[in-house]
């Protein structure tokens, strides 16, 4: 028997993820989380590289998505004791540490923590700011349920008297969970590297020498000096800062010799923003090599260096620092061959990853392999399965990476799990029931308005029972009251008999925000067979009564004329239905490569049809070509066993030397037609095009027999036709230039493995890479050390001075400028290896138009959002993944390619899917089909009918409104925020304001 | 004017600048009260027509938050929002209303302190500024309202919405316009559509004549003569009866 949920521990971004993509797949999810809230480390940060996001903004819905989502049960403030059974059916046994807190009954308000007497450094500050005994973790914390933190607490009792929700409970204890779940999910995340390990970098000793988490919360508007960085010593902003590269990382000493991945990005984008917020700010960073290899991520990069005027060391580690009588630092450096000594305000560890306190016990109770250093095992071909069979691995447990990394990985396990437990899947989920709504059309509006006290929060300063009677005397309104808690369960009741009595049809709500409570009170009237958007909330407590503190007169008339505009637009609110509409259950995917065959197995392993469109004559696309990796697992192997798998499943259609000539529809219902004439219906689309290798016109390539590329090295090695004696590879060649500006990411890979190929079987040979900066991020720095320790000798240029091959009576002559030693080398060697660079396919553009998806400069397909939804298009329906996306590892692609099923997976598991009713509609008779909404549609969700009218695919819009507003003809509504409604509940303010 | 509340209307984004504005009730920073939110999902809702109209009820000021360039929810929305709100600038400049009572404004959800200082300085802003004039000034208030019926023509809504992607994207023969020469094309068209609007409401009670109109307004007459003539070309305006030698002209009813 096969058990229709999933257990995830670690609710951080990966989590997260991870549980979305299970619950809109059709399993029950718990989603386990050690501390009182789910955000892990990404809530700590302030902004996220390359696009320069606030953090907070574009998680906080994911969160809160969670949270809500009916099949998704949050377990905070949870550990694992004991797990028992196998994969399919395991039994867990959880430990839940006792809150103190009624989870039922808080209502997240906050009182307790303003009156509690106990202060305590803040953990998510790092010890810059103090919170209270009673806290939330963060101020947007998921849940928002407030805990007592028992080492603090001293037990006066405060919290319990000034909680007015009879929250508070001093006895609660902790509580044993048992359940029973199909599949595991590891996701505990990471930790900071403590830099007190190496005491040489002075921290704790010096005070202006501070941790990069800690310079990140420095820059956070939410951070303890309101986002601008502040010496600690004296609490002067800084003039100059010094970044300090691989603290913790690339480290022998410390015993972690594998790159962090993230940490040069992290510094980089740290570099900016603080420039942003201080004027004159001088930035030094101070790099090993700029591991810059992400998408965009090169070009972020250039502009940090020359835009920003970020300083760029490279190749330094620092290695010693002294502090001056003024508490500025003294930095030794390396730098054209010499030393040098500079003197910076404030010096930034830029700490690496550890693997997660908790590995440990995960590993004993799970039976889960480590690695050498505390992360996860896994392998290149089968990323995320650990070595006990039903458990898994996503984030950064699994090795350093960035967000959209662990994102792909985290919807990849959610694909891997979706085909596994398939035959459970809706066996353990519900879905909401409501009773029939309501018809109110034609009904004069009947208004309730129910006014929140918010215990003191609201009724403190704003006076309650005045605004609830200003609000019986507004027109249409037959019901006003007030409660002490608005949210809690007993009020959700009272809320229903109201609207049975009075016969309501019009709900406000005047409370908090709309942003977290909005859903609750929509799910109550409906309960009572309203439609929810027969509902309005006024801002009283987040947008009044706690932003006017010391003015409770003012307070209390802003807070009635936001119940008078409330009142004044749900006078207008309409019911909307939310249209469902039916998937087709196929997939196309295109290309038909390592990631495209990854797709469609995962896709039809979980039961559903699934075409691949591919344009050569033969599955495998470039890893045809692929010899060797690094961890020495046979690629061709692979693809033999992925291609047999494919002729074996019955539901995949593979179609060679085809192309797709047309798509038109939307999610769930696309329509496609083939070169070779076939015609498909499916539900959704997966780009997995691939990328190609460049072919070099520099350095005699493809003149000289003696000139060839890293692939042709790779199979001259596995055919046994190797013999050169001294061997030059070059890299970067056709990377990180003008025509190529981004950094190709495998390419030192492929030297490493080529170079520790050809000294396994030819120990005499020398080899020479001519490297830039060496990218060998992650556990596979450990191969660059090998490389070096097996004789590699590697030589470091730059653009200012790149290796000139030339000939000379035959022989071929590499002569290039060591920038370390600062002089010129001469090599002559008898084969010359390029590491060509990976660029676009050059279909792509083609596709593109076909799936009306956009492209990056470069050629690359451009996801919905470049942090995190990196394997969806704006578009729904339509998925990335591969190469399609940017250059990648193969171990990255097959996460990515899982990752791509999973989020596909979420639609073909339905066979219908509810459509959000906040869309635009456009009005035939007014509509001249100008284009103009069709044009700016960031979603291609308005089409030109037959008619040549504009028309709203309900299914695909999200209600930005764009189209409302660019309208020439103002034929186009805007559901649930019409120019009516919007006006209506301005012009009631303007009235209002006396 | 010490004792001047002014009535100011704040449509903020529900995903950044809303959730800002929340996050400084959560922090506690103080702000005066003045301020009236209304939520939209997208700061690209906001029409320059919603603006208007605001303004001509009786607003005192305007302010819209966004997310910042780059961060928008919808992916590009808030570009589209920049482009609206420098035609609502050219509106307000043209009708002779200072456009500082209109604010764009982009605030992030972690930003609280900042949506407090951003409704500090706007509150400070009108209170100095004083009650909008349209309220002492009839003249004020039908320029505006001409100004509000600009702001709804054809040609200035679809050009305002396209202007973001003929810079970005480029137009149907594959060039990227520039910036500040498509900027110029816009502001006439916002100039003449604004002025056919005054022509239309002046004509709307009385049959006028071209030097009559030019007389109410500080139109040159060759120009009004060439906007009668657009005019008529669409349907909007009727020459009634001569006066002497001039022609009259009534704006026809919708």
């Amino acid at each position: 028997m096969v058990i229709g949920s999933v257990m995830i521990f670690g609710g951080g971004i990966s989590g997260v993820q991870c549980a979305l993509d299970l619950a809109d797949s059709g399993y029950k999810v718990y989603l386990v989380e050690k501390k009182p809230a789910i955000g892990g480390v990404m809530a700590q940060i302030d902004k996220t590289f390359p696009t320069n996001d606030c953090a907070m903004c574009i998680m906080a819905p994911k969160l809160v998505a969670c949270a809500r989502h009916h099949n998704v049960e949050l377990l905070v403030n949870t550990q694992l004791t004991a797990v028992d059974g196998k994969v399919g059916d395991f039994h867990v046994t959880l430990t839940k540490k006792a809150l103190k807190v009624n989870e039922e009954k808080c209502t997240g308000c906050g009182t307790c923590a303003l009156e509690c007497p106990v202060e305590v450094i803040d953990e998510y500050n790092e010890g810059m700011r103090r919170r209270r005994a009673i806290y939330i973790t963060y101020p947007q914390a998921v849940p928002m349920k407030y805990c007592i933190d028992q080492k603090a607490c001293i037990g006066c009792g405060i919290c319990q008297s000034e909680c007015r929700a009879n929250a508070i409970e001093y006895d609660q204890t902790d509580k044993t969970i048992n359940l029973n779940v199909g599949a595991i999910v590891l996701s505990p995340g990471f930790e900071a590297f403590d830099p007190t390990v190496r005491p040489e970098y002075g921290y704790g000793r010096f005070k202006n020498i501070i941790s990069r988490i800690e310079f990140e919360r420095m820059l956070s508007a939410t951070g303890p000096y309101g986002g601008v960085p502040l010496r600690p010593s004296d609490g002067d902003a800084p003039t100059r800062i010094a970044f300090i590269q691989c603290v913790g990382s690339r480290d022998e000493k410390s015993g972690n010799t594998y790159c962090s991945s993230y940490c040069c990005m992290a510094a980089l984008k740290q570099a900016v923003i603080a420039k942003e917020h201080l004027d004159n700010l001088e930035v030094h960073i101070f790099f090993m090599d700029t591991r810059a290899f992400g998408k965009g991520f090169e070009e972020y990069l250039h502009r940090a260096e020359h835009e920003h005027k970020i300083i760029i060391h490279r190749n330094n580690r620092i290695a010693d620092i002294s502090e001056k009588k003024n508490q500025d630092l003294i930095l030794r450096y390396h730098e054209d061959a010499e030393i040098h000594e500079e003197a910076f305000n404030m010096a930034i560890l830029s700490v690496g990853a550890r693997p997660p306190s908790e590995s440990r016990k995960l590993s004993d109770i799970l039976g889960v392999q480590l690695n050498e250093f505390g992360f996860c095992e896994t392998d290149d071909f089968t990323p995320f399965d650990t070595n006990v069979p039903g458990i898994y691995v996503c984030g950064m447990f699994s090795g350093p990476k960035d967000i959209p990394d662990s994102i792909s990985q985290a919807s990849g396990v959610a694909g891997k799990i979706s085909a596994l437990l398939k035959d459970a899947r809706n066996t353990l989920t519900t879905v909401p029931e409501y009773p029939a709504e309501r018809d109110v059309l034609g009904e004069d509006p009947r208004i309730g308005v129910f006014v929140c006290h918010c215990g003191i929060n609201i009724g403190g300063i704003v006076n309650v029972p005045e605004v609830a009677d200003f609000a019986k005397t507004l027109p249409n309104v037959v019901y006003a009251t007030r409660n002490m808690y608005t949210c809690s369960q007993d009020t959700q009741e009272k809320i229903k008999e109201a609207i049975r009595d009075h016969n309501l049809n019009r709900i406000v709500v005047a409370s908090c925000t709309p942003r977290t409570h909005e859903s609750l009170f929509q799910n109550t009237i409906r309960d009572a067979g309203l439609n929810a958007y027969l509902f309005e909330m006024a801002n009283i407590r987040d947008q009044c009564s706690w932003v006017h503190m010391k003015e409770p007169r003012e307070a209390t008339e802003k807070a009635k004329s936001l119940v008078e505009m409330a009142v004044a637009k749900s006078r207008l609110l309409e019911s909307l239905s939310a249209p469902k509409i039916k998937i087709k259950q196929a997939a196309v995917v295109i290309g038909g490569g390592l990631s495209g065959m990854t797709v469609a197995l995962r896709i039809a392993e979980s039961g559903f049809e699934t075409h691949i469109v591919e344009r050569s004559d033969k599955l495998g696309g470039h890893l045809n070509r692929i010899y060797h990796t690094l961890t020495g697992i046979n690629p061709q192997e692979v693809l033999k066993e992925s291609k047999k798998m494919i002729s074996n499943n019955d539901k995949i259609t593979v179609h060679l030397s085809s192309k797709i000539e047309d798509m038109s529809g939307y999610i769930g219902n696309f329509e496609s037609h083939l070169s070779d004439g076939t015609h498909i219906e499916h539900g959704v689309t997966i780009v997995a095009t691939g990328a190609d290798e460049y072919k070099p016109d520099e350095y005699f390539y493809g003149e000289d027999k003696r000139v060839i590329r890293q692939t042709e090295l790779g199979e001259m090695l596995a055919k046994n036709k190797f013999k050169a004696k001294n061997v030059a590879i070059i890299q970067c060649v056709g990377s990180r230039n003008q025509d190529s500006p981004n950094c190709s990411r495998i390419c030192c890979f492929t030297a490493m493995a080529n170079a520790l190929e050809i000294k396994k079987r030819h120990p005499d040979t020398n080899v020479y890479i001519l490297y830039r900066d060496i990218r060998t991020y992650g556990f596979a720095e450990k191969h660059y050390n090998e490389a070096a320790r097996q004789g590699v000798v590697f030589v470091r240029w730059d653009t200012d001075m790149p290796p000139e091959v030339s000939k000379e009576d035959g022989q071929l002559v590499v002569r290039v400028h060591e920038k370390f030693i600062d002089d010129d080398i001469e090599l002559r060697p008898d084969l010359i290896v390029l590491n060509a660079g990976i660029r676009p396919n050059p279909d792509n553009s083609e596709i593109a138009r076909r799936l009306r998806v956009p492209l990056t400069n470069e050629g690359y397909f451009l996801e919905a959002h470049m942090k995190l939804r990196p394997v969806d298009f704006a578009t729904d329906g339509i998925f990335l993944c591969g190469l399609a996306h940017s250059p990648r590892m193969i171990g990255e692609s097959i996460a990515m390619a899982n990752g791509a099923a999973a989020r596909a997976l979420t639609i073909l598991s339905k066979p219908e899917i509810e459509v959000e009713g906040i869309v635009s509609v456009v009005d035939s008779h007014k509509c001249t089909g100008c284009n103009t909404c069709i044009e700016i549609c960031p979603y291609g969700a308005i089409l030109l009918n037959d008619q040549g009218i504009a028309e709203v695919i309900p299914a695909a819009c999200k209600g930005c409104g764009c189209c409302g507003a660019s309208c020439p003809e103002n034929a186009i509504t805007m559901k649930h925020y019409t120019d009516e409604q919007l006006l209506a509940e301005a012009i009631a303010a303007i009235r209002g304001v006396t | 004017m010490a004792d001047f509340e002014p009535k100011l209307i704040s449509f903020l984004c529900n995903w950044c600048s809303y959730a800002g504005a929340d996050l400084a009730g959560v922090s506690r920073y103080q702000y005066p009260p003045n301020l009236r939110v209304v939520r939209v999902m997208c700061s690209t809702r906001v029409s320059p027509q919603m603006v208007l109209r605001v303004l001509l009820d009786g607003a005192d000021g305007v302010l819209i938050g966004g997310c910042h360039l780059g961060d928008c929810h919808y992916i590009s929305g808030n570009y589209y929002t920049e482009k609206r709100y420098d035609v609502m600038l050219k509106l307000l400049q043209i009708v002779g209303i200072e456009p500082e009572r209109v604010r764009l404004e982009w605030i992030s959800a972690a930003e609280g302190e900042k949506f407090s200082k951003v409704a500090k300085e706007f509150t400070a802003k009108i209170k100095s500024l004083g009650p909008i004039p349209t309220k002492k000034s009839k003249e004020l208030a039908e320029k505006l309202r001409a100004a509000e019926m600009a702001s709804r023509s054809f040609r200035l809504t679809a050009l305002v919405s396209k202007e973001y992607n003929l810079v970005t994207r480029g137009n149907v023969y594959g060039e990227k316009l520039n910036d500040w020469e498509l900027r110029e094309i816009v502001d006439n068209v916002a100039e003449e559509e604004f002025e056919r609007a005054m022509i239309l409401q002046l004509t709307k009670g009385e049959k006028l004549s071209v030097k009559d109109i030019a007389a109410m307004t500080d139109i040159p007459t060759a120009r009004i003569l060439s906007h009668i003539v657009e005019l008529k070309k669409s349907n909007l305006i009727s020459t009634e009866q001569m006066r002497g030698v001039a022609p009259l002209y009534r704006a026809m009813k919708a």
